[in-house]
């Protein structure tokens, strides 16, 4: 346990003495706050237009603002989570420091772990540095908190499925860029094969459902459903599962 | 300590490591030698636990490589032939990272990384970030980051590539004085480093061991013959004459002339076991009127021995050796 701490430590020592980690942090805050912007610029239109209309339907500003603000937050991650994993276990190859790890008293799920919660908790810094505009709607409106948790909920579901798939990735090989890359592709497929859904054939209905972005929906509109909270859970799972079984094989195929 | 039984490495095309064997006592210092590619590194991961044997058995301090990794991998300090660092990392950081990683905790941390960088004379850069060192000061730093645990044994991988010759020097001091508490496996292709920081060595070759025995008993055992070279000058001397005179002298077996410039000879001059032909050769010498400029005693040196065994088809270490080939220093006598 204490293990994992100190590889997870370390790592969100390298993610800040790096410029990588103020790089995300500032690129997702920008993006965050132009969306952030225009729908609020969005909501304060409808309204006007609304009155003028004489319609007295009140107006959510957790449907008009945060639903879609979160939903499209859930396709900018799949773009910023790929910079963030890309140098986990790539770098550590290419200096030559998995030989350290691997030749030091730890697990190897010890190592995967640390390795995953440090990605995760830098994750979680960037997305909460963007959430306080968030906040500036309970300081000037009424929204329901809880649709708001739940779909924040499901973005840390999500993006701890894309990070543990992109750990996997970066054990593949010694070279950061082809890991951000390969990641980059495996997640956009993944995000992309919700379209099949349109299809008729059952294959087809299988492959959507594995897209990542057809699970994170109903969080988006405030409702955690178990199959998607277990989806999550699965692929985070089996991301790391497969992490730990790709370090061990380092060791055969090195 | 350490039982190596009939390990062998193979990789998809070659075989890195061929069934060897050998064991290394308690406090035992092992210089592992052999050409670039002979295998060195690989048997060192092995040990290491960070490549498991294609078939043989390793152990260190009784716990098998494959059994029991994780008790080998505590008694282990390694440093990898490159010192793994963080260039992002100040030295004490990294220090107190391995520290942790090695399984110490609490306030013994701080005192064992502190501890380290003052045993490998890192005090004046315990805040600079590694990124920003020299290479010597990297493989300094890679040095603590294996004594930090103080591991019962130490295996370090070209410990003194890429220093320069004060350095390697203050390294191999650093080496000494672990000695006794650690028993340590260093590997080198530089002959010069194994005779001055090892009492045994192994040397291998294409993945199989040649030689093992101790330093000088190797020595001894590869000399046989006591060799002097003697450097002799005098108007138009003939080489051949002196050679001549030379072999007329009892107990000298062979005479090689060397080096001919101007006026003046250098032989080589062999003589059997246990004859001291020194004094009659100075005597010849100046009865026949000539000038003996010098003579002093050759040793075998590793290098030769070196080449020997492994049939010379080796990339000269001489000329890798960054130090002075130093005639043979004074560790002899304890030739256990």
């Amino acid at each position: 346990m204490k293990n994992i701490w100190v590889i997870c430590q370390k790592e969100l020592r390298s993610y800040f003495a790096s410029p990588i980690a103020y790089l995300l942090i500032t690129v997702f805050a920008v993006i965050f706050g132009y969306f952030f912007w225009r729908a609020i610029a969005y909501f304060i239109e409808a309204g006007m237009r609304m009155q003028m209309q004489g319609a007295m339907q009140p107006m959510s500003v957790n449907e008009l603002v945060i639903g879609p603000l979160l939903s499209n937050m859930s396709v900018i991650i799949l773009f910023l989570i790929p910079m963030m994993t890309m140098r986990l276990f790539a770098e550590e190859k290419n200096r030559g420091t998995i030989e350290l790890l691997l030749t030091s008293p730890i697990r190897d799920w010890e190592l995967v772990l640390g390795k995953w919660l440090g990605s995760m908790i830098m994750f979680l810094v960037i997305l909460g540095v963007s959430c306080l505009n968030i906040l500036l709607l309970f300081a000037y409106g009424r929204p329901d908190w809880k649709p708001v948790l739940a779909g924040l909920l499901g973005l840390i579901l999500q993006g701890g499925a894309i990070i543990a798939i992109g750990t996997f990735i970066s054990t593949t090989t010694r070279n950061q860029i082809i890991a951000g890359s390969v990641t980059f592709a495996v997640v956009l497929l993944l995000w992309v094969l919700s379209w099949l859904n349109f299809e008729q054939a059952s294959w087809a209905k299988v492959l959507a459902y594995c897209s990542v972005l057809s699970h994170g929906e109903s969080f988006t509109r405030g409702v955690i459903e178990l199959k998607d909270v277990v989806y999550f859970l699965s692929v985070i799972f089996f991301g790391l599962f497969l992490t730990e079984r790709s370090i061990e094989s380092l060791r055969w195929r090195a | 300590m350490i039982t190596v039984e009939g390990l062998t490495k193979r990789y998809a095309r070659h075989v890195a490591v061929d069934n060897i064997s050998f064991e290394v006592a308690k406090g035992e210092i092992v210089g592992f030698l052999g050409p670039n590619g002979a295998g060195k590194t690989t048997t060192m991961r092995v040990l290491t636990c960070f490549l498991p044997p294609t078939s043989g058995k390793a152990s260190v301090a009784g716990f098998d490589v494959l059994e029991n990794p994780h008790e080998v991998k505590k008694r282990i300090g390694y440093l990898p032939e490159t010192p793994p660092l963080y260039p992002e990392m100040e030295v004490l950081d990294y220090l107190v990272f391995v520290a942790r990683l090695k399984g110490i905790s609490g306030a013994d941390v701080r005192k064992r990384a502190d501890d380290a960088a003052g045993r490998c004379a890192l005090g004046d850069v315990r805040h600079k970030l590694i990124g920003k060192l020299s290479k010597g000061y990297r493989q300094r730093v890679g040095l603590a980051q294996a004594i930090l645990h103080n591991p019962d044994v130490l295996i370090l991988d070209e410990p003194t590539s890429g220093l320069d010759p004060k350095q390697i020097i203050e390294t191999r001091e650093l080496i000494a004085s672990l000695s006794g508490d650690h028993t340590i496996i260093l590997s080198t292709h530089i002959l010069s480093e194994v005779e001055h920081s090892c009492q045994k060595v192994l040397i291998i070759n294409r993945g199989r061991i040649v030689a093992s025995e101790s330093v000088t008993g190797l020595t001894n055992k590869m000399r046989g013959a006591d060799a002097v070279s003697i450097e002799v000058q005098a108007d138009n001397l003939n080489p051949a004459d002196v050679r001549q005179r030379f072999e007329q002298i009892a107990g000298i077996s062979r005479v090689e002339v060397k080096d001919l410039r101007d006026s003046r000879v250098t032989l080589e001059v062999e003589s059997l076991a246990g004859q001291n032909v020194r004094p009659e050769l100075a005597r010849s010498v100046v009865k026949a009127g000539w000038n003996l400029l010098e003579m002093r005693g050759i040793n075998m040196s590793l290098e030769d021995i070196f080449l020997q065994l492994t049939g010379g088809n080796a990339p000269s270490p001489a000329l890798e050796s960054p130090v002075e080939t130093a005639p043979k220093d004074e560790k002899g006598g304890d030739n256990k």
